[in-house]
């Protein structure tokens, strides 16, 4: 298999592994952009493309499709944000995020939704956000699903996505496919360990090669630290460079200097920085109202085998659960279904000894639903707060209050009772005390009478935005539409931070179009060039 | 686990203070795993993988010791927040009045039996101290991680591993 990365690091690509830094160093350039995932990725593409010297500067590691050997044991601890452990401030929640250059890019599991017009209507409503809707973003999701081939998915869903298809219809809930960004895709499964056939179009395999072709530089293992500034400018980015462990610093520092700075280290990482930097925040907004899509599970066991690892994971999904009530009423849902592979499924999956050796045995024959609760929406839904614990490093505080449990309380009932439609043997909650039910009957008792709360029901996410919310005005948000701080004025933030609530949609093309837009502006301005043309 | 007031305040305080102690034995940071550390985990994943492994004998322990070199292993690529603060948990759980007051295993480690291990393992995964709760949770997931990380537990769960050739 052709690896373009190490093809291009042959051909000369300017990449500095900092864990390999003999001494510190102090570099000048025009942008420094922290963080190389969806928002860094785009940046780095677009503003190298109008001719500006731009670095990058990733924390986790270079890795690419040789490295990538589909094996968990490999994957979390070299790819993900604490060996795909990242955990929030109660322990309650996991959150899988990527920690290697492409950021989540590389190891999400490619579903491509806009950001829904409902949303941009309520953001338009609560944060003055005129200038953003479907109409008006409509030409940059085009040009970001041209350029990573977002399509629909034409191959039949994998037989864990069929189970949702064919309960959801006959219980008479819309199921609809998911596009997805791959060319030329094998259908394999296994898209969160790095795609092994560069077929998924990563930040790894598009924007960053192309920024990287165009002479930008590339640092990985280097923590960025501190933004310095004085009278409303950044001057600097200090960082620290990592061990090779990618974990202990090296003791070596690294100073950037630079016009401007943009921020796309994600919607923890970005607040952290920030918050770390002590930039103004005069409204105490940095760091809150941070959605995480809290994510709630079933797992059942089918007559037949399902055989979840194999095959291109959530192609299909039901947003049915998202339409039953107004956008900040009682939280609705969406339907997906993952991919699933021992590790992760052995250490979701509730209990121990012969109960949970017993659930693994029917590994092959479990499908397992996922909804995705849309947060920050109902105003009791205010998600949770970014703060920095000992050594600066972030913890999400997230409480998981009533109108979570509550609208958790429908998902199991609404997925249960699709996995029965479907023929499921028996069904249960990924819950500490949920037994497995054998019937619709019983799990609808069952369920109704749960209890919920944190620690006993599994919750988890890959999805985390907000933080650094856009608004109109600095008493509303951290950011203006443009992505540019309210406070510094050479200090661009361009990651899913910016928004303003969750999206009730995987977030990925929600933040290549909305920082294509951004950057494309930012690009003009440091250019000295007339602004896109696109509206 | 069904505790009084008094009960849960007192576990509460004795914890604190415990963690307190533990997290000061285990502020030097990076360290490899301590024989006692080695011996409360074994008991911890003999209990949690009881029925997906082998009985008692020479194999089993093997095993047993695999998935705790497989849990150091992990550990070694967590943060510094989550190493430091699985560092303070195994402290106290080697220390014997953190096994036996908050854990309520009276035996050392390597006496301790299944039941034993599991009865404790099973107060903390429904306890009403979130701190016990999550500690379960580190436990369950560390071990079940290090279990199935390995190729061959694959041939009992009937998954075939990622496929091969043409790579």
């Amino acid at each position: 298999m052709h690896d373009p990365i190490r093809a291009g690091l042959a051909a000369g690509w300017k990449h500095i592994d900092a864990s390999t830094l003999g001494k510190g160093q102090t570099v000048e350039t025009d942008v420094v952009i922290v963080g190389s995932g969806a928002g860094g990725g785009v940046t780095a593409d677009i503003l190298s493309a109008s001719g500006l010297r731009v670095i990058l500067v990733e924390e986790g590691p270079l890795r690419s499709s040789s490295d990538f050997r589909m094996l968990e044991s490999e994957a979390y601890p070299e790819l993900y944000q604490d060996s795909a452990a990242r955990k929030t401030m109660d322990k309650a929640i996991n959150i899988l995020q990527g920690r290697c250059v492409g950021g989540s890019t590389t190891v999400n599991w490619t579903s491509s939704f806009r950001t829904p017009p409902e949303v941009f209507a309520f953001w338009q409503r609560r944060y003055g956000l005129h200038q953003l809707s479907a109409e008006a973003m409509s030409s940059w999701f085009a040009v970001m699903e041209h350029k990573l081939w977002v399509r629909p998915w034409e191959t039949p869903p994998n037989a864990n996505n069929k189970v949702l298809a064919t309960g959801a219809e006959k219980l008479g809930i819309p199921v609809g496919a998911i596009k997805r960004n791959v060319k030329g895709c094998w259908n394999l499964g296994y898209c969160g360990m790095g795609c092994p056939t560069n077929a998924k179009q990563s930040m790894l395999l598009t924007t960053i090669p192309a920024a990287l072709n165009r002479g930008a530089t590339l640092y990985t293992r280097l923590r960025a630290e501190r933004l310095r500034f004085s009278g409303g400018r950044i001057s600097a980015l200090d960082c620290v460079a990592l061990r090779p462990d990618g974990i202990h610093p090296s003791g070596k520092r690294v100073q950037l200097r630079a016009r401007h700075f943009v921020a796309a280290a994600g919607a923890i990482g970005s607040p952290a920085l920030l918050l770390r930097s002590g930039v103004p925040d005069p409204h105490r907004l940095l760091g809150k109202r941070t959605f995480l899509h809290p994510v709630i599970i079933s797992s059942a066991v089918m007559p037949e085998r399902v055989d979840a690892y194999a095959g291109a994971p959530q192609t299909l999904y039901s947003d049915f659960f998202l339409h039953q009530a107004a956008i900040d009423g009682p939280l609705g849902f969406k339907l997906e279904t993952p991919p699933l592979h021992p590790v992760l499924y052995a250490t979701t999956l509730q209990g121990f000894g012969a109960a949970h050796a017993a659930l693994m045995r029917e590994f092959t024959r479990v499908n397992v639903v996922l909804a995705l609760l849309r947060d920050g929406f109902h105003p009791e839904s205010q998600g949770g707060q970014v703060r920095l614990g000992r050594d600066g490093l972030p913890i999400l505080d997230y409480p998981l209050g009533e109108v979570i449990w509550e609208a958790a309380r429908r998902a199991l009932l609404a997925m249960a009772e699709i996995q029965f439609a479907a023929g499921a043997r028996a069904v249960t909650p990924v819950h500490e005390t949920a037994p497995l039910y054998s019937s619709w009957a019983q799990a609808k008792k069952g369920i109704a009478e749960l209890p919920l709360k944190p620690l006993l029901c599994r919750v988890v996410s890959a999805h985390v935005m907000g933080g650094c919310g856009m608004a109109d005005a600095p008493q509303r948000g951290v950011a203006d539409h443009r992505g540019r701080h309210f406070w510094l004025g050479n200090l661009s933030i361009h990651d899913g931070s910016l928004f303003p609530t969750s999206l009730g949609a995987n977030p990925q093309l929600s933040i290549y179009g909305l920082v294509a837009r951004n950057a494309s502006l930012l690009a003009a301005e440091l250019s000295g060039r007339p602004p896109p043309l696109i509206p | 686990m069904i505790v009084s007031r008094r009960q849960f305040i007192r576990t509460g305080v004795a914890g604190s203070l415990l963690l307190a102690f533990s997290g000061w034995l285990n502020a030097a940071g990076e360290r490899r795993l301590s024989s006692d550390e080695r011996a409360m985990l074994a008991a911890i994943a003999a209990a949690l993988l009881d029925g997906a492994l082998p009985p008692a004998g020479d194999e089993r322990s093997r095993l047993v010791a695999l998935t705790v070199d497989g849990i150091a292993r992990t550990i070694a690529g967590l943060s510094v927040a989550s190493q430091r603060e699985i560092g303070e948990l195994f402290g106290l759980l080697v220390l014997a009045p953190g096994r036996m007051v908050l854990a309520g295993v009276g035996k050392p480690w390597r006496e301790a039996g299944v039941g034993d291990v599991s009865a404790f393992l099973e107060s903390w995964r429904t306890s009403r101290l979130a701190l016990l709760q999550g500690a379960y949770a580190a436990l369950h997931d560390l071990t079940f991680g290090a279990w199935y990380a390995r190729p061959d537990t694959w041939e009992a769960i009937a998954y075939p591993g990622p496929p091969r050739g043409y790579f």
